[in-house]
C-alpha cells in the first residue's frame, strides 16, 4: 500500500511538473516575444481571405459511429488486461469464456462492417 | 545493485524529494533528446532526398534546433479574437502532459526509472490516450474551418488506432505474464519479444506512427489539405510546445517502449548478470539508445518515403486488417501459452502462429490494395456507361 502511494505520488507530481514546463515556456514567451495586436491579427486563418460562412457547422455523422466502436472495444481492452496477465493461473474455464466474449465482439464488429458502418463514403 | 553514478537515488529519501529529482532530470533528457531528434530528422530526411538539410548554424547546422527555439520564444503569441479562451489556453497542456507522463514508467536501465509502475503497460497506453482530447479541444475552440477537420479527423485516427495499439501490448503482456515493464524486460535475457510476436511488433510500430500522426498517417495535420490541422492558429511558444515537444517527445517514448517490451530493452544480448560490476548501467543505457535509436531510425525512414494515405484507406486497414489480426493473435496465444507447458515448444509455437499470422495479414493486405487488372477495370467502366 504504502509503494503504491509512493508510486502513484510520483505520477501526480509528473503532471505537475508538465504543466510548469508550459507555463514556464509561456511566461518566458511573454517576457521575450513583442506583442501588438490589430484586428487583421485577431481573425481566423483562412488562407489570407476574411473567414467566410460560420465553423462551427455540424460533422459528419461517421465520426460518432467510429467513437460508438471504440469505445465498445476500449472497454472490453479493460475486461483483456487483467484476464491477459493471469490467464495461465485462472485455467481453462477463463480462456474459453474470453474467447467466446471475443467471438461476440468479432460477430459486433461483422455486423458493423456488413451494416456499411466501416465505410468512409 | 548500487550504482555509482546514480548512488544519490539509492539513499534513503524524502518520497517528494526522491520523485522530483529525477522528474527533473527526465525534463532536462527530454528537451535535449527532443532537440537532437528535431536535428536528426531534418538532416536524415534531407539526405533521402538529396539536401544537405541545415548547415548555417554551428559546425553542420547543429545548432539549429537552439536557433529555432530561440526564434520561436521570440514570436508573437496569437489568438483569434473569436476563440474559446479557456479551451484555446488550456490545450497545450492536455496535450503535452500525457504525454510527458508516459515517461514517468519507462524503466530506462536496470534499478532505474522514475517509478517502477506494477501497471507500467497498462498506464502507459492509458495516459497516452488523453492526447487526444487536446486535439479536440484546440481545435475547437480555435473558430477556425482547417482546425475543425483537423481536429475530428484526428479524433477519429487517433481513437481508431489506439485499439491495436493496446491489442499489441496485451499480446506480449500474454506472453510475459506481466504488465510490470521490468518484468517484462527480465524475461527476455535470451529471446527478444520481437521474435516470439513478429505480428504485434508490427502492429506497434504501425499503431505508434498513426499515434503520432506521422507522415504516411499525417491526415490530421496534413499540410497541403487543412493547413496544420488542429494548431492551424496556434503561434510562437504554444505551437512549439505542442508540435515539436509533444510530437518529438511522443515519438522518444513510444520508441523507447517500443524497445523495452519488443527488442529486450537492457537486458537482451548480454543478461543482468553483466561483466562491468557496478559500470553495468554504461552498457545498458547504450543498449537502450541503440534499440531505441534503431525504431526512431525505422519510422522516420518510412515517414519520408511513404506517401500519404487517404482516410478511407486508413480508417479501412485499422479497422478491417490490423484490429481482426490483433484479436486472432490473442486467441492464438491464449491457446498456445494454456496448452504447452515446455518453454522451448511454446516459443517455437508462438514464433510460428505470430509468423504465419504476420504472412497472412500481408496477404490480405496486398490483396485488398492490389489494382484491378486492366480488363476489370474496363468491364466496370461498360457496366457504369450501360446503367446510365
Amino acid at each position: 500500500m504504502q509503494a503504491l502511494f509512493e508510486n502513484y505520488l510520483a505520477v501526480l507530481l509528473a503532471a505537475g511538473t508538465g504543466c510548469i514546463l508550459v507555463i514556464t515556456a509561456i511566461i518566458g514567451a511573454k517576457l521575450l516575444a513583442p506583442y501588438s495586436p490589430n484586428r487583421e491579427k485577431a481573425t481566423p486563418y483562412e488562407c489570407g481571405m476574411l473567414p467566410i460562412g460560420r465553423v462551427r457547422t455540424q460533422i459528419h455523422v461517421r465520426y460518432y459511429v467510429y467513437a460508438i466502436l471504440f469505445l465498445i472495444f476500449d472497454v472490453e481492452a479493460v475486461f483483456l488486461f487483467p484476464w491477459a496477465v493471469s490467464l495461465v493461473q485462472a485455467g481453462e474455464v477463463a480462456l474459453y469464456s474470453m474467447i467466446v466474449f471475443i467471438l461476440i465482439l468479432g460477430f459486433g464488429l461483422g455486423y458493423a462492417w456488413k451494416k456499411g458502418a466501416l465505410e468512409w463514403k | 545493485m548500487a550504482l555509482v553514478l546514480w548512488g544519490l537515488f539509492g539513499v534513503d529519501m524524502n518520497v517528494w524529494l526522491d520523485a522530483f529529482l529525477r522528474l527533473q532530470l527526465i525534463v532536462i533528457v527530454m528537451t535535449v533528446t527532443v532537440m537532437a531528434l528535431i536535428y536528426v530528422e531534418r538532416k536524415f530526411v534531407g539526405r533521402i532526398q538529396m539536401r544537405l538539410g541545415p548547415m548555417r548554424t554551428g559546425p553542420y547546422g547543429t545548432l539549429q534546433s537552439v536557433a529555432d527555439a530561440v526564434k520561436l520564444l521570440t514570436k508573437e503569441d496569437l489568438r483569434p479574437a473569436t476563440a474559446d479562451f479557456w479551451l484555446f489556453e488550456l490545450a497545450p497542456y492536455v496535450t503535452f502532459v500525457p504525454v510527458f507522463m508516459t515517461l514517468l514508467a519507462l524503466p530506462f536501465m536496470e534499478d532505474w526509472g522514475v517509478r517502477d509502475l506494477q501497471l507500467g503497460l497498462f498506464y502507459i497506453v492509458a495516459v497516452s490516450g488523453v492526447t487526444v482530447i487536446g486535439y479536440i479541444m484546440a481545435g475547437w475552440a480555435s473558430d477556425n474551418k482547417y482546425a475543425l477537420l483537423g481536429a475530428v479527423r484526428s479524433a477519429a485516427q487517433l481513437i481508431s488506432y489506439e485499439i491495436p495499439l493496446i491489442l499489441a501490448v496485451l499480446a506480449v503482456s500474454m506472453v510475459a505474464g506481466s504488465l510490470n515493464l521490468n518484468d517484462i524486460i527480465l524475461q527476455q535475457d535470451t529471446i527478444p519479444n520481437a521474435l516470439l510476436q513478429p505480428l504485434p511488433f508490427l502492429i506497434l510500430l504501425t499503431a505508434t506512427l498513426a499515434e503520432l500522426s506521422r507522415r504516411p498517417f499525417d491526415i490530421p495535420i496534413g499540410e497541403s489539405e487543412v493547413v496544420g490541422g488542429p494548431w492551424v492558429e496556434y503561434s510562437g511558444i504554444r505551437w512549439s510546445i505542442i508540435f515539436a515537444l509533444t510530437e518529438y517527445a511522443g515519438l522518444w517514448g513510444m520508441a523507447v517502449l517500443g524497445s523495452l517490451v519488443f527488442l529486450g530493452g537492457w537486458e537482451f544480448p548480454f543478461g543482468t548478470s553483466g561483466f562491468w560490476g557496478d559500470f553495468d548501467f554504461l552498457y545498458q543505457m547504450a543498449l537502450v539508445f541503440a534499440k531505441s535509436s534503431f525504431l526512431i531510425l525505422t519510422m522516420m525512414l518510412i515517414s519520408a518515403t511513404f506517401p500519404r494515405l487517404r482516410i478511407d484507406q486508413l480508417m479501412a486497414f485499422c479497422w478491417k486488417i490490423l484490429l481482426p489480426f490483433g484479436f486472432l493473435q490473442i486467441v492464438i496465444n491464449g491457446i498456445v501459452l494454456m496448452y504447452l507447458d515446455s518453454e522451448v515448444t511454446r516459443d517455437i509455437a508462438l514464433f510460428a502462429t505470430s509468423g504465419a499470422l504476420l504472412v497472412a495479414m500481408a496477404y490480405v493486405t496486398y490483396l485488398a490494395t492490389r489494382q484491378p487488372s486492366r480488363e476489370a477495370r474496363v468491364a466496370a467502366m461498360v457496366a457504369a456507361r450501360s446503367i446510365q
